[in-house]
C-alpha cells in the first residue's frame, strides 16, 4: 500500500528550476500526485507544494534526489495532522429556475461562494482539504457539472516556526581568503 | 577532490571585455590548462580569444572524442576536465560523454554556444535544448544569456563539478551573450545555498561501524570509486593491513588497492573473481566503501550477501539505502570515513576490542589460490588475456590503461596489474562502446610522461578512432591494442550462451581471410592512414617483440592489430539476473565449494 506525503519544497527562485522537479520525477520513475508553485516572503525563493503517493522508501529517494539539485534548498514532509492544507476548486454547475436554489444552498453549507452566475450556470469557488471538495462535488454532481478547474495542494505546518529560515547561506568555506 | 577552484589571489576586475574574453578569462582564472574542443557558428566569438590564451585547444575530430578525452584528463589527474562544442549537432553529441561522467561521477564541465538569445526557441539553424537533452545526466547545469554572468557561471560550474560527489555540468552560452559588451567580475564567494556536500562524517556513526566492525567474523572492504575520487588509497590500505581485513574493488575502483596485496580477493560481480565474490556471498559484514550495490554487482538483489550487515559510506547520500538497506550509513568523504574510523578502532584497540578475523582470511585465501582467474590458451592461435597480460607486464603499473566495453575491457580488468589509483581508466555505469581512444588521448594530455594504452576491441574502436588524427597531430603518442576478434565479443559470447550460438549481427570482418572475415577495414592501414605507426600481431612468438615495439615508439601514436581467437569467453560469469552463489568459472563449470566456504 503506497500512502500520500506532502512535501514543502523550498527553490531558488530561477528559471528551469520546475522542469529540473519535474524531469527528476519522471526520471526516477515516481508520480507526482499534485504540485503547487508559489512565491514566498523571500523574493528569491519559491516554494513547491508536492504531492506523490509512494511507500516510505520511494519516498526517502524522492527526498533524496531532490535535496541533490542545486537549486533546491530545503524540503520538509507535512504531515495532515501538523499542517493545513488546502486545495482550490473552481466549478461550473448547470442550474435553472428549479435547481439553482438548491445549488446556492450547497454552497452555503460547505461555505463556499457563488464568484459568477449566468441563466443556466453558477460557477464556484470551494476552498479547503480534499475531503471537503470531494464531499461538495457528490453533491453537486446530480445538479450536472460541466467543468471543474482545481489547484494543486498547498500546505503550511502549524505554529509559529517557519521553514524559510535559514535557507539563504552562501557555501562554506568558499569564502576569499 | 582537488578540482576546487581557487577563488583567491587571481585579478577579479576588469575594464570592458566581450562576453567570449570574459569566458576565456573565467576558464583561465578557474585553472583550466586544457580544453578540447571543435568549434561552430555559436561558439565561434569564444573561438577568438581562445586563440590568444594560455590555454592549450586540443580540436578533436568529433564532440564525443572531446567528451570522453575531458573524462580521460580528469579520470587520469583529478582535476576537472574541459570540453567545447558549438550548438545543436555539437552539443549533442557530447551528450554520451556527458551521461558517462555522469553515470562514472567524473568531474567534468561542457561548454557549449548556443542560438543568439531571441532565437532561443524558434528552432532556428543549428538550435537543440541542450540544458532540457542533459538535464536528466548532469549535476547540474546553466544557460546563459546575460554577458555579465559568465564569470560567476564559471566558477560555480568549476566547483560544482569538482566537489562533493563529482560530475558533469553544462555551460551553454547564447551566441549574443558572447558577442555582448561587459565587465569581468570574479565572484569572491559562490552563493549556493542549494549546495551543500557533506564531506565530514558523523562521529556517532562512525563509532557504530567501528563497533560492528570489531564484533564482525568475517568482515569484507567492499571498495568503488569513491575511493579513488576520494584520495583514500593510503587510508584504505592502513584500514586494511592494521585490521587484517579482505578487500573487493569493483570495476571503478581497480589499482584503489594494489592487486599484490595478500589481502585483496579481486573484483566482484558479473565477472568477478570467485574469491571475491564468494567473500560477499559469505560476509557478515560488509564496509561499503565510495560503492553505490550496482546491479552488475550484486546480481539478483534478493540473495546478495544475504549474512551481513551493512555499513555504508558514501558522499553521495541518496546512493545509501538506495539498493540495498545500510545498518549503519555515514555520508562523507571516503578518505575522511576512514581515517576517522581509523581513529575510533585505535581506540577500541588499545581497550582490547579488536576484530579477529585470521581463520577468514586464510579462508578466503584459499579460495583466492584455488580459483585464481585463468584461461585455457587455445590450441592455435593467440589469446586476448595473454595479449593484455604481456601488456600489463611489460608496460607496468605506472602505466595508464583505458579500456573500451565489453570482454577485452573485462580481460583488461583482471589480466593488468593494478597497483596504483588512476591507473585504470573506463566506462563502467554507463558502458560506452568507443571510449578508450579518446579516453587515453585525454590520460596522455593530463600526464605526458607516463605511458598510456588504450585497450580497445575491434567494435569499440570502430567508434572513435578518428580521434587518432587528433593524437597523431597535436603529439599525443597513446599506444592503442586492438583486441580483435572480429566481432563484437561480448554479444557473441551472450549469443554462443544464451542465444543456441545464433550469432545474429555480431560478425564485424575485421579479422583475417583465415576465418573467412574479409579485413574491413584494415586497422594497420588504417593506422598509416592516420599518421599512426600500425603494428600486427597474431602470434605468441611475436608478441613480446611487438609490445616492446609499440613502447619503443615515443613520437607518435601506436595501434596494434592483436589478431586473437574469437571463441574466447570471459570468466568467472554470474548470468544477468541470477544469484552470486550462482558463478560459473567456465561454461557449466561452478566452483566446487568447501562445505563452509558458501
Amino acid at each position: 500500500m503506497t500512502t500520500q506525503h506532502t512535501l514543502s519544497v523550498l527553490v531558488e527562485n530561477t528559471p528551469g528550476v520546475l522542469a529540473r522537479v519535474s524531469s527528476l520525477f519522471m526520471r526516477r520513475g515516481f508520480n507526482i500526485e499534485s504540485l503547487a508553485v508559489g512565491p514566498t516572503e523571500i523574493p528569491e525563493i519559491s516554494r513547491m507544494t508536492i504531492v506523490v503517493n509512494v511507500d516510505e522508501l520511494p519516498l526517502e529517494q524522492v527526498t533524496k534526489q531532490l535535496n541533490k539539485l542545486v537549486n533546491v534548498l530545503k524540503i520538509v514532509e507535512l504531515d495532515s495532522d501538523s499542517a493545513v492544507e488546502r486545495e482550490l476548486m473552481l466549478i461550473k454547475v448547470k442550474t435553472d429556475p428549479a435547481t439553482r436554489g438548491q445549488v446556492l444552498e450547497t454552497v452555503q453549507l460547505f461555505r463556499a461562494k457563488v464568484v459568477d452566475v449566468s441563466t443556466d450556470a453558477v460557477t464556484i469557488e470551494a476552498t479547503g482539504d480534499s475531503g471537503k471538495l470531494t464531499a461538495m462535488l457528490k453533491v453537486l454532481e446530480p445538479f450536472g457539472i460541466r467543468e471543474i478547474a482545481q489547484s494543486g495542494r498547498v500546505a503550511i505546518g502549524r505554529g509559529a516556526r517557519s521553514i524559510t529560515d535559514r535557507s539563504l547561506r552562501a557555501v562554506p568555506g568558499t569564502q576569499a581568503g | 577532490m582537488t578540482g576546487q577552484t581557487n577563488l583567491s589571489s587571481i585579478e577579479t576586475s576588469t575594464p570592458t571585455l566581450t562576453g567570449a574574453q570574459s569566458l576565456v578569462r573565467a576558464l583561465e582564472n578557474a585553472g583550466v590548462e586544457v580544453i578540447f574542443g571543435i568549434p561552430g557558428g555559436a561558439i565561434l566569438p569564444a573561438y577568438d580569444p581562445l586563440f590568444d590564451s594560455s590555454i592549450r585547444h586540443i580540436l578533436v575530430r568529433h564532440e564525443q572524442g572531446a567528451g570522453h578525452a575531458a573524462q580521460g584528463y580528469a579520470a587520469a589527474s583529478g582535476r576537472v576536465g574541459v570540453c567545447m562544442a558549438t550548438s545543436g549537432p555539437g552539443a549533442t553529441n557530447l551528450v554520451t560523454a556527458i551521461a558517462d561522467a555522469y553515470m562514472d561521477s567524473v568531474p567534468i564541465v561542457a561548454i557549449t554556444g548556443q542560438v543568439s538569445s531571441n532565437l532561443i526557441g524558434t528552432d532556428g539553424f543549428q538550435e537543440a535544448d541542450i540544458r532540457g537533452i542533459t538535464m536528466p545526466i548532469t549535476k547540474h547545469s546553466y544557460l546563459v544569456t546575460d554577458a555579465s554572468e559568465i564569470p560567476r557561471v564559471i566558477a560555480e560550474a568549476f566547483h560544482i563539478a569538482g566537489t562533493g560527489r563529482p560530475g558533469p555540468v553544462l555551460v551553454d552560452i547564447a551566441k549574443d551573450a558572447l558577442q555582448a559588451t561587459t565587465t569581468f567580475d570574479w565572484p569572491h564567494e559562490l552563493a549556493l545555498p542549494g549546495y551543500r556536500p557533506t564531506t565530514h562524517p558523523h562521529g556517532k556513526q562512525v563509532r557504530e561501524a567501528a563497533r560492528l566492525l570489531v564484533d564482525a567474523e568475517r568482515p569484507v572492504l567492499y571498495v568503488g570509486g569513491g575511493v579513488i575520487k576520494a584520495e583514500a588509497s593510503a587510508e584504505l590500505l592502513r584500514l586494511a593491513e592494521t585490521y587484517n581485513i579482505p578487500v573487493v574493488t569493483t570495476l571503478m575502483a581497480r589499482g584503489a588497492f594494489p592487486d599484490s596485496h595478500e589481502l585483496h580477493l579481486g573484483m566482484p560481480g558479473m565477472h568477478g573473481t570467485v574469491a571475491a565474490v564468494a567473500a560477499l556471498q559469505r560476509a557478515d559484514l560488509l564496509v561499503s566503501l565510495g560503492a553505490r550495490f550496482d546491479d552488475r554487482v550484486t546480481g539478483n538483489l534478493d540473495s546478495f550477501a544475504p549474512l551481513a550487515k551493512v555499513i555504508h559510506a558514501d558522499i553521495d547520500p541518496a546512493e545509501i539505502s538506495k539498493n540495498r538497506h545500510a545498518d549503519v550509513p555515514i555520508v562523507g568523504d571516503c578518505r575522511e570515513v576512514i581515517s576517522d574510523l581509523l581513529v575510533v578502532l585505535g581506540a577500541l584497540a588499545e581497550d582490547g576490542e579488536k576484530g579477529d578475523y585470521a581463520a577468514w582470511c586464510q579462508q578466503m585465501g584459499s579460495v583466492k589460490a584455488k580459483y585464481p582467474v585463468g584461461y585455457d590458451a587455445p590450441a592455435e592461435g593467440l589469446a586476448p588475456q595473454t595479449v593484455i597480460e604481456r601488456i600489463s607486464a611489460i608496460a607496468g603499473p605506472e602505466a595508464v590503461y583505458a579500456a573500451g566495453v565489453g570482454q577485452h575491457q573485462m580481460w583488461a580488468a583482471h589480466y593488468v596489474d593494478y597497483e596504483r589509483p588512476r591507473q585504470w581508466l573506463n566506462s563502467g555505469g554507463a558502458g560506452t562502446m568507443g571510449y578508450a581512444v579518446p579516453a587515453a588521448m585525454g590520460a596522455q594530455v593530463a600526464d605526458p610522461d607516463r605511458v598510456v594504452w588504450a585497450i580497445d576491441g575491434d567494435g569499440c574502436f570502430q567508434m572513435t578512432n578518428q580521434e587518432l588524427a587528433t593524437c597523431a597531430l597535436e603529439g599525443i603518442p597513446i599506444k592503442v591494442a586492438v583486441i580483435n576478434n572480429s566481432s563484437l565479443g561480448m554479444v557473441r559470447q551472450w549469443q554462443t550462451l544464451f542465444y543456441e550460438g545464433r550469432y545474429s549481427n555480431t560478425d564485424l570482418n575485421t579479422g583475417p581471410e583465415s576465418i573467412g572475415a574479409r579485413r574491413i577495414p584494415d586497422f594497420v592501414k588504417l593506422a598509416d592512414a592516420y599518421g599512426c605507426v600500425g603494428l600486427r600481431c597474431d602470434s605468441v612468438e611475436d608478441l613480446d617483440a611487438t609490445i616492446e615495439k609499440a613502447m619503443a615508439i615515443t613520437d607518435r601514436p601506436v595501434v596494434i592489430d592483436f589478431v586473437v581467437e574469437r571463441d574466447a569467453m570471459v570468466w568467472p560469469m554470474v548470468a544477468a539476473g541470477t544469484s552470486n552463489d550462482a558463478i560459473k568459472i567456465a561454461r557449466d563449470l561452478a566452483p566446487e565449494w568447501e562445505a563452509d566456504d558458501l
